[in-house]
């Protein structure tokens, strides 16, 4: 951190040590809502999620959000802040803000249940229309899968495991916006995970899935999921692999 | 403790989730997608009276000949390096797209998305030079 944010004033715009924030969050449901603002002391090395905890414990209860671990690993804190989404609990205020401002709002392209808590079965349903789902190729009485790390398709499913479905991805996609039926790039991505990993016997159910309307082949490489992705994943580039892969098939090259 | 709310300021629906925040699509490959679209309408545009124009070398041989004494006009050579700047970026523009989808390269895409600008850029800026 440069030392001119660690004694004083910041780039956002307010004073660490006695400034306020102004904070818009949005209040709502499925019906609709709009922003309503809150004054929040600033803090050293203050997060957005800490400042939505903040409201909620001192200055209105009934504001509604989700979040568990703090420390971005269970992915259940993501939101749009200042119009970009992020994982809350591992944005600092002062990356963010602007003039002294946060505008917070539910995650885009996912329904609202209340404030600023999303409805998460449409992306997760995807994952499964996607046959993002582990396909078994032994079983408990079989030896262990020897699993190479150096070995190329093992090399392109790792890339894509420490994925912890934030949906962050999701929510910056413009294919996703405009087309409900598009898979978006979380579902893709683990499906091309699953498609490279030697222990998931599911291929050709996988490539079958991914090749539907609405699958990999509706991504237009706006690049905007690798791009947003907080964990720097690129989902971008596992969905050409998917399209790869797929295409490979229909020509009858066999795997992609 | 100074914080606290302060109710009441509220923007309507400006903000719901569902609406597409312009900041999203400020990154660079966003604009190289962008870009390949827009060229291609404007080709698409372009293309049908590029060939009406050819056509007329066989249908109205004075009217082609006007045609080609108002291309000889500043504006008209402007916009064609705008053509041929089009032609050029939805040329690479393919390319990138072709070589991140099909060519499983690690993450050199942003540096193709400016070359493809660069180069398309070149290019039409040769063919602005020749013409004037």
């Amino acid at each position: 951190m440069p030392d001119e944010q660690r004694s004083g004033a910041t780039r956002d715009g307010t004073d660490n040590a006695n400034g306020t924030l102004a904070v818009y969050v949005w209040r709502g449901d499925g019906t609709g809502g709009g922003e309503q603002r809150f004054d929040v002391p600033r803090q050293d090395s203050q997060t957005v999620l800490d400042v939505v905890t903040w409201i909620q414990q001192q200055a209105d209860a009934s504001l509604t959000y989700r979040f568990a671990c703090r420390v971005g690993m269970c992915g259940s804190c993501a939101m749009m802040v200042n119009d970009e989404p992020r994982w809350t609990c591992r944005t600092h205020v002062e990356r963010v803000a602007r003039n002294g401002e946060l505008h917070i709002a539910p995650l885009r392209n996912l329904p609202v249940i209340k404030d600023l808590v999303t409805d998460m079965d449409p992306f997760f349903d995807k994952w499964v229309k996607a046959e993002a789902i582990h396909h078994p190729s032994a079983g408990r009485d079989d030896e262990f899968a020897a699993v190479t790390p150096d070995d190329p398709e093992r090399i392109e499913a790792s890339a894509g495991i420490e994925c912890i479905n934030c949906a962050i991805c999701y929510a910056a996609c413009d294919t996703v916006a405009g087309n409900p039926d598009y898979l978006g790039p979380a579902a893709l991505q683990r499906a091309w995970t699953l498609y490279n990993d030697s222990r998931d016997d599911g291929g050709d159910a996988i490539l079958d899935a991914v090749s539907r309307s609405g699958g990999c082949h509706s991504c237009h490489s706006m690049g905007s999921c690798s791009h947003y992705c907080p964990n720097d994943l690129d989902p971008m580039g596992a969905i050409a692999g998917l399209k790869r892969a797929t295409a490979k098939r229909f020509f009858g090259g066999g795997r992609g | 403790m100074n914080g606290g709310m302060n109710g009441g300021t509220n923007r309507g629906m400006s903000r719901q989730s569902g609406r597409a925040p312009a900041r999203i699509r400020g990154h660079a490959l966003w604009y190289a997608h962008i870009l390949h679209r827009l060229s291609g309408v404007g080709l698409a545009l372009f293309l049908p009276l590029h060939f009406w124009v050819l056509s007329l070398a066989l249908t109205d041989v004075a009217a082609l000949d006007g045609f080609l004494a108002f291309t000889e006009l500043p504006m008209v050579k402007l916009a064609e390096f705008g053509l041929v700047f089009l032609l050029a970026v939805h040329l690479f523009g393919g390319l990138r797209l072709m070589a991140l989808e099909w060519l499983p390269w690690p993450a050199p895409h942003k540096t193709l998305a400016a070359g493809t600008l660069a180069v398309s850029a070149f290019l039409s800026g040769i063919f602005f030079l020749q013409a004037i």
